[in-house]
Parts: structure tokens; sequence; C-alpha cells
């Protein structure tokens, strides 16, 4: 029996804990927001928070979770129902295309902001390399991260007629 | 009224209507452009009713449109969402026609029903010679016709939606709803319909100082007459078109609620998971498996040799996963066991020498070729070669579904639903009509998610078991059992004449050209060109690639040109303005892209800068590289990017688009290759099949022409050609050094 906590909540999973966290959050807690894209901690999709730091998920055993605290994407905007200031850079900046890897994204550029919060262009690169964006959209999650940061002013992009 | 409803098409002109009618009898049966069948009693659309209008007083308006009780307008697409945001563009266009409230405007994808096939999007991919306006391609053949007629429709790809669905559907639709609901108005008010104003989806009549929602009109619009020339805006009296609406998909892509194909299950099920790996040459089978340990192993429950794949059935993913690791399988011999990438090459150039200086599949001929090349004041010469590419969408392959009771539902990402649909038909043994798509969004399409073999593979093991079972290829899987792009080889001989103006183009290459303009040179004023395809074996599944030929053929012509230019002496961009002087559009791409870069002006000491202009899909894009050599490996700084698509319909789509495209292109050419060993793929996941990420990824510029408001171009493929091309002659620029062969990589190891 593996106890955390995940996204506040405590949690018991009767498992192998060799299991990677990924697979025990999707498949036993149905919580899918992360994803799984190469199962080999090459890209990032699978980020989650383990006490605060960014893991690849697909690649920690649930035995690293014991008595620890894990948040997920769906664990990170504020209680009232608003959005993290990343996420609502992330809308501001219309950083998604297909949007499967911002899940993980959005997980390494709050881990980022967390412990650095104005980043420089080099500090972004380095915590955002983990993280791959088949769509491409780097510059516009570089962009995101710095209005996030309050750095730059966001792009305006128009909502209404 | 008969089930035919021939709707009147908008000529060329602004604001004109032709008579013709652009669907047939054989398309009433609510069809993506019928406008207002939905709701005539008798007709198909009752069907659709019960799929679509699922709120308590929605009325159907048409095929397209739904106005609930809430007075919200939901959009209905009859394309998936893959990233490309068509469908908030689509909706938007829809929506400015109608005059409808943007705020209470919503988006739902088409079920996968026949009903919904967008047929425009199928004559633009499916009809050779199809003259649908200019908005459509003149010719697409080969892949794709042959993917939209086993599909149906409802396609995604080919960067049709805002052009074809958009524009010559939703368009349509919307201000037929319009009018519609404006004549319905007219006739409870008893005023006269031209008094009658629209706006933020609300009716109203200043006289009389009348005003209501479109909702309350609803069900009265519905028994109107259709419109046979439903007036469309021109550009000036766009509301919404043109701007830079935020897409309606992405707030659920920020907070882990999307729901994508992977995500999909049965409500209330417990699932099982299967893992699978397919015999690794095209065509072989299993010959024998060992799966003693397999058998053992925690939480499997079974293990099928189902021919040409082996699977195995877990509690979860990772525990099936592991359990088929284990299993030991031989294969049947097969006729390129012994192929390898060198080989194929070799076969490639053996049939490119066959073919000479004017053998082989004839594409495009004009003038003496031959003879002008014989008195050319100077011959250049140049073979270029493109590898086999891999897709590698993010989310990888995975299809979940449930055989029971002879039907069999599905929960998938795809571009072809109703293709998927038959797929799973076919793996489950059961008809269609069984078959229930549950669609999702896709993570990531760029033409893999064309081709639904997954779908089959996860019916079949579905079926099998007997569980509601979620199929997920591991990324090796996924690497090594693409469609992929086809290798190439390309060689060209051009005469430059004693001015430097290049009179004479000879190429010829092995690729199959989809769509057949791709290695065509038409907007280059050059007066003799024979362009040839010589024909080869290909020993790999092929697929549409994002841009398709035009991936490779943007690398090959746009190198080639820039060959020219330095022989010829000049300048790239002086020698192209010069070729493209009977060309005012893309001459204004190619001029807005150089400016934007500041050509011509200093760089740093081993920085250089290249150009490349590629029209597809109807959309014309000129790019800069900047490169910067100084530290071996080739490191792209910059692109700036000018495009001219006729016209943004939403402009920070569309550069979304271009710079997505221009990522895409520069992973490619710099890291990319899937090669053959012994007959199977040698490539496996992200460390041997490299991405760009953010610490090499270039920063981005894109400007946006609207060269043509009435003549649309695509979005989603365009930005991706000139990538290539632009970043090698850069390099040479920089260094001198000429690349003839991509990956970049392979050159500076
Ligand atoms: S899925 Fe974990 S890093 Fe790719
Ligand atoms: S948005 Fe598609 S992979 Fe990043």
């Amino acid at each position: 029996m593996t106890k955390f906590q995940v996204n506040g909540k405590p949690v018991e999973l009767d498992m192998d804990p060799a299991t990677p966290i990924l697979w025990a959050v999707r498949e036993q807690l149905e919580m899918t927001g992360t994803k799984f894209g190469c199962g080999i901690a090459q890209c990032g999709a699978c980020t989650m928070h383990l006490d605060g730091k960014p893991i690849r998920s697909c690649s920690t055993p649930l035995s690293q979770a014991e008595g620890k605290s894990i948040t997920t994407i769906e664990g990170i905007a504020p209680e009232d129902g608003t959005l993290s200031k990343v996420q609502q850079a992330w809308i501001s900046e219309q950083v998604p295309q297909c949007g499967y890897c911002q899940s993980g994204q959005i997980m390494s550029a709050t881990a980022l902001l967390k412990t650095n919060p104005k980043p420089s262009d080099e500090q972004i690169n380095s915590a955002m390399a983990g993280n791959v964006c088949r769509c491409g959209m780097y510059g516009r999650i570089r962009k995101a991260i710095k209005v996030a940061a309050g750095i730059e002013e966001s792009s305006t992009q128009e909502t209404a007629a | 009224m008969n089930d035919t409803v021939e709707v009147e098409k908008p000529a060329k002109k602004k604001g004109k209507w032709t008579r013709r009618a652009f669907i047939g009898a054989g398309v009433a049966a609510g069809g993506a452009l019928v406008v207002g069948v939905a709701v005539r009693p008798g007709n198909p659309v009752d069907s659709l009713k019960d799929i679509v209008a699922g709120g308590q007083g929605e009325e159907l308006i048409n095929s397209w449109v739904k106005i609930g009780a809430d007075n919200v307008i939901t959009a209905i697409v009859p394309h998936c969402e893959m990233g490309q945001g068509a469908n908030s563009t689509i909706a938007q266009m829809l929506a400015d026609e109608m005059d409808a409230d943007w705020e209470k405007v919503r988006v739902m994808d088409a079920p996968a029903d026949g009903n919904y096939v967008s047929k425009d999007a199928l004559r633009v991919f499916a009809a050779p010679g199809f003259k649908g306006g200019e908005t459509m391609e003149p010719t697409y053949d080969g892949l794709f016709t042959q993917i939209s007629k086993l599909a149906g429709g409802y396609v995604t790809g080919g960067s049709s939606s805002v052009r074809s669905t958009g524009q010559n559907g939703m368009r349509i639709a919307g201000a037929a709803a319009k009018e519609m609901l404006v004549a319905a108005a007219a006739a409870e008010w008893s005023v006269p319909a031209a008094e009658i104003t629209t706006d933020k989806s609300m009716l109203a009549h200043a006289k009389s100082g009348k005003s209501e929602p479109f909702a309350k009109f609803a069900a009265a619009a519905a028994t109107q007459e259709l419109p046979r020339a439903p007036k469309l805006k021109t550009s000036k009296e766009y509301k919404l078109m043109g701007r830079p609406m935020q897409r309606t998909d992405i707030p659920a892509k920020v907070n882990g609620t999307a729901n994508f194909g992977i995500d999909g299950a049965p409500e209330g099920q417990a699932l099982k998971y299967a893992a699978v790996k397919a015999a690794p040459i095209v065509g072989s089978r299993v010959k024998s498996m060992d799966a003693a340990t397999a058998k053992g192993m925690p939480g499997v429950l079974q293990i099928l040799n189902m021919g040409d794949f082996v699977a195995v059935v877990a509690d979860g993913y990772w525990q099936a996963q592991q359990a088929l690791n284990s299993i030991k399988t031989s294969y049947e011999k097969t006729d390129i066991d012994a192929l390898n990438s060198n080989k194929m090459f070799a076969n490639f150039g053996k049939a490119l020498d066959e073919a000479g200086d004017d053998g082989g599949d004839s594409k495009a001929s004009e003038g003496d070729v031959l003879g002008v090349m014989e008195g050319a004041a100077k011959k250049v010469e140049a073979e270029y070669r493109v590898p086999f590419l891999a897709h590698a969408t993010m989310e990888p392959m995975n299809c979940t579904a449930w055989v029971r009771d002879g039907k069999c539902d599905i929960w998938t990402g795809t571009q072809v639903p109703l293709w998927a649909r038959s797929a799973a038909a076919e793996g489950a043994g059961v008809g269609d009509d069984d078959v229930t798509m549950h669609s999702a969004f896709l993570g990531g399409g760029f033409g893999r998610r064309l081709e639904p073999d997954y779908v089959t593979q996860a019916a079949r093991v579905a079926k099998a078991t007997g569980y509601p079972v979620k199929l997920i290829w591991s990324r090796e899987e996924d690497t090594a059992h693409d469609h992929y792009r086809p290798a190439d080889i390309s060689r060209f001989k051009g005469g430059l004449d004693k001015e430097g103006k290049l009179t004479s183009w000879n190429n010829v290459h092995c690729s199959t050209d989809e769509p057949a303009e791709s290695p065509l040179v038409e907007f280059y004023d050059i007066p003799n060109v024979s362009v040839r395809n010589a024909e080869v074996e290909w020993p790999l599944k092929l697929g549409a690639w994002r841009s398709v030929g035009h991936s490779q053929h943007g690398f090959f012509v746009e190198s080639f040109v820039d060959e020219a230019a330095h022989a010829a002496g000049k300048d790239p961009v002086e020698f192209r303005r010069e070729l493209l002087a009977k060309s005012p559009r893309h001459l204004n791409v190619l001029n807005g892209a150089a400016k934007m870069a500041g050509w011509g002006s200093e760089l740093p000491e081993g920085h250089g800068r290249g150009i490349a202009l590629v029209r597809s899909f109807n959309s014309i894009v000129a790019e800069v590289a900047e490169v910067d050599m100084t530290k071996g490996m080739p490191r792209v700084t910059k692109v700036f990017c000018c495009v001219d698509a006729g016209f943004a319909m939403n402009p920070d789509g569309l550069s979304a688009q271009m710079e997505s495209g221009i990522v895409y292109g520069l992973t490619a050419a710099l890291y990319d290759e899937i090669t053959l060993k012994d007959g199977a793929v040698q490539q496996s996941n992200f460390h041997d099949y490299r991405m760009m990420r953010m610490d090499d990824a270039p920063d981005i510029a894109v400007q946006i022409i609207n060269g043509a408001p009435d003549n649309l171009g695509g979005a989603g493929e365009p930005g991706l050609p000139p990538a290539a091309p632009a970043l090698a002659n850069a390099i040479f620029a920089a260094s001198g050094k000429r690349i003839r062969e991509l990956p970049i990589a392979k050159h500076f190891a």
C-alpha cells in the first residue's frame, strides 16, 4: 500500500510500487490530464510535481511517492475557481495547438516560476528543454512564461465582438 | 420541394451568385452544405436531429448550425480538432454571417454519420478536374483521392477546413440561417423583412421597438423557405472574420480537462489495457511466440497472437507493456528482409539513371528543354536526397474499443471518423452502422491520423477478449509502424543564358507527387521546363505527412533555385524577383519576407541568411532563415515568414500555424530520418528521432498579406515547405557548404 497526497487529498493505492506514477494516476485515480508521450523521460508530457519539484511521472515509480505530495495539472488552479497566472497566460497568448503536451509544459513552467520568479531566456531554455511540443509552440510558451512572470505584456487577443 | 436541394454558389466576384448547384441529389442526405435540409419532415435530417439536438427545446435549423433555447448557437463542424484551430475559425465565419453573439457560439464535432460528410472538402481532395471556384485546388490525386473515396468524406487534411468548409459551407449556412430567422420574425411581427436588423444574436425592428433573441424564432425559421442565394458579406462588412478571436478549444487545454483519444472510456465501466507489438517488417507475420514469462506476470489477462501483431491485455497499461517486453517472437521471411536504406537509395538512383534526361512519367513539359540546355551559357546540376520521415504526433496512436452484442464502440482521435468507423467495423466483424464513434481531440494529426490501422487493431483485440480495451502504442511502436513521408532523390539540370537568366529546367525524381502540383514551378518564369517522375518500389507504408509532396519538392526546388542564383552570380532574392516577374502575389510575399529580415544587411561573422518561397494548398509563403554556424552544428536563430493565404480569417490562428509548420519543417530538416536495416525501421523514440526543443527553436516573426480576399488558401501545411530550403540556403551563405541531403545534422556530426 502506497500512501501519498494528490492535489492536497490523501490517497492510498494497493498496486505494484514499481508502477510509474503516471499510470497509477491516470488509471487508478482516473485523472487523465497528465499525458503519456514517450515513457522514457524524453518528452515531458507526463510532468507532475513531487513535493513541488517537477518529475517525469512515466519514469518515476510509485514507491517514490510514499509519504509525499503530488500535484498534477488538475491541481494547480487556485481553489476559488480562477486560473493560475501561468494558465491565464497560456490562454492570453493562445499557446496550445493540439494541446497534448501542454499539461506537461504548464507544470514545468509553474515549477520554474516558483523557484525563479523572473527567469532569463537562458533559464527558461534550460527549465523547459525537457518538454517537447510537436506542434512547435515554443515561441508562445516562452512569451507566456514571461507574461505570467510579469516580465512582458500580454499580446492582446480579442475575446468578444 | 424534392430531396435535391440546389444551393447557388458564389461566383468569383464579390457578392455575385451564379446559378449553379453545388450539391446534387445524392448529397441531399443532410450533406454539409444543404442549408435547411435539416428541418424538412421526411428528410434524413430527422435522424440527425436525435444525434445533434440533444438539449431540451433546441431546434436544428440546418446541417451546420443549431440554436438552443438559451440562444447559444452551435456550429456543427465536420472536421476534427487536431490543433489547427480551424474549428474555431469556421465558427467565426458562421457567426459573422449570422450576426451571432460570439460569446454564445459553441463548436461541436459533427457525429461520424454519413449525413455530415464534408462534401466540399471531399471535392478538394477527390475530384481531379473539379472546378469549384478559386478556393479549390484544381487537381488532387493519388493518396488523397484514395483516402477520400474510402472515407466517403469527413476528412481533416489538405489544409482545407477554412477555405472549403468555412468558405463554401459555414458562411452560406450562417447567411441562410439569418435570412430564415429574419423571415420568421418578419412574419410574426408583420413587418417587412428589410426593416429587420440583426446583431449579437438578436433580431430588432427599430420602428416598432421590437427586439427578440434568435432563439425565439428558431422553430418558426425552420419552416421558412430556404433562401436560394443567401447574401454573403463583403470583406468590408466583416465583423468577426479577419480578427484574431481566441480559440474555443484552448481553455480545456490548460486545465487538464481536454478529452483526447487516449482519455476516452465507456462511462462506469472498468477498462482493460492492451500493449501491442507488430511484426517489424511490412507484410511479415508472427512465426512463433514464447510467452511463458509473460503469462505469470502480474495483472496479465490475455496474450494474443494476432498473426500480424502480438498483444497483451492486462489490468494496467504498464503491466501489459512489461509483459509484452518479455515475449520472444520470430517472424516469417519476407522479400525485403535484406533491405537497408543504402540499397534502397541505390535502387532509386538506378531508376533515375534509366529515366535519364527525358524518360519517366512526364508531369510538366514546356518548350525545348534539351535543345536550350545544349546552348546554355552556363549549366547547373545537382542531386538532392531526403529520407523517410515519421509523423511523431505527441499523442501516440491509441484507440479504446468495446465490442459486444454485435455492436462496437470506439473512442479515438482520427482525421477520418467515417473511415475509422469502417476500420472498426472490419476489425469487430460488424456492420458500419453498428459502430458508434466517440469523438475526441487529436494529440496531433499531421496526416498520421488519416490512417486508422490502430482502430482496426483495437477492434480486433476487443473482439477477441470481450473487454472494453484501451490499446496504446508505445512511442517505439508509433515510430516503427508509421505511414511514412516517402524518401526521395531528385535530380536537376538547369541552363542559364548570358544574362544569367534561367532558361531551362530539367527535373526527375522518384516520389509520387501528392498533390500533383508539388514538383511544378509554374509561377517562375522559366520558358523551357521538363518535370518527370521515375517509378520505384517502396519498402514501407507511405502516408500523407504534413504538406505531403511539398515537403520534399519545396526543399529540392528552392535549393536548386538558390544554386542557380549563385551560379548566375546573382543575389538569391534578386534572382527570384526576376523569375517572379509574372507572379505579382508571389513577388509581394518574397519582398515581404526579405524586408522583414533586413535582407542584404550585415550579419556577424559565421552567420548567414537564406530565403525560400513555396506555394502550397493555395497559400504563398516565403521564409528567410538566419543561421549561426560558429558553434559547429548549425543553429537557426531567426525565421521571418511572410504569408499570403488570400485572406486571414483569423490572423493569430494563421500565424500560429505558420510558427508550427516552421518548427515541424526545421525539426525534420535538421535532425530526422527513418532508416531501414534488414527491412525494419531502426528508430524508436525521441532519443534517436529527435525533436526541436525550446533551446534550439528559432524566434519566428510572421507577417500576413491579404492578397486575395475571395481566394482562400490553407494554413496547416504551407508554413512547412520553405523552412528546410531557407535553412540549407542560409548554411550555404554562412559557410559555403551546400546541403544536398537531409537531415542536416548528418553533415556536422
Ligand atoms: S511520457 Fe514521460 S517524459 Fe515522455
Ligand atoms: S500543442 Fe501539440 S504538442 Fe504541444
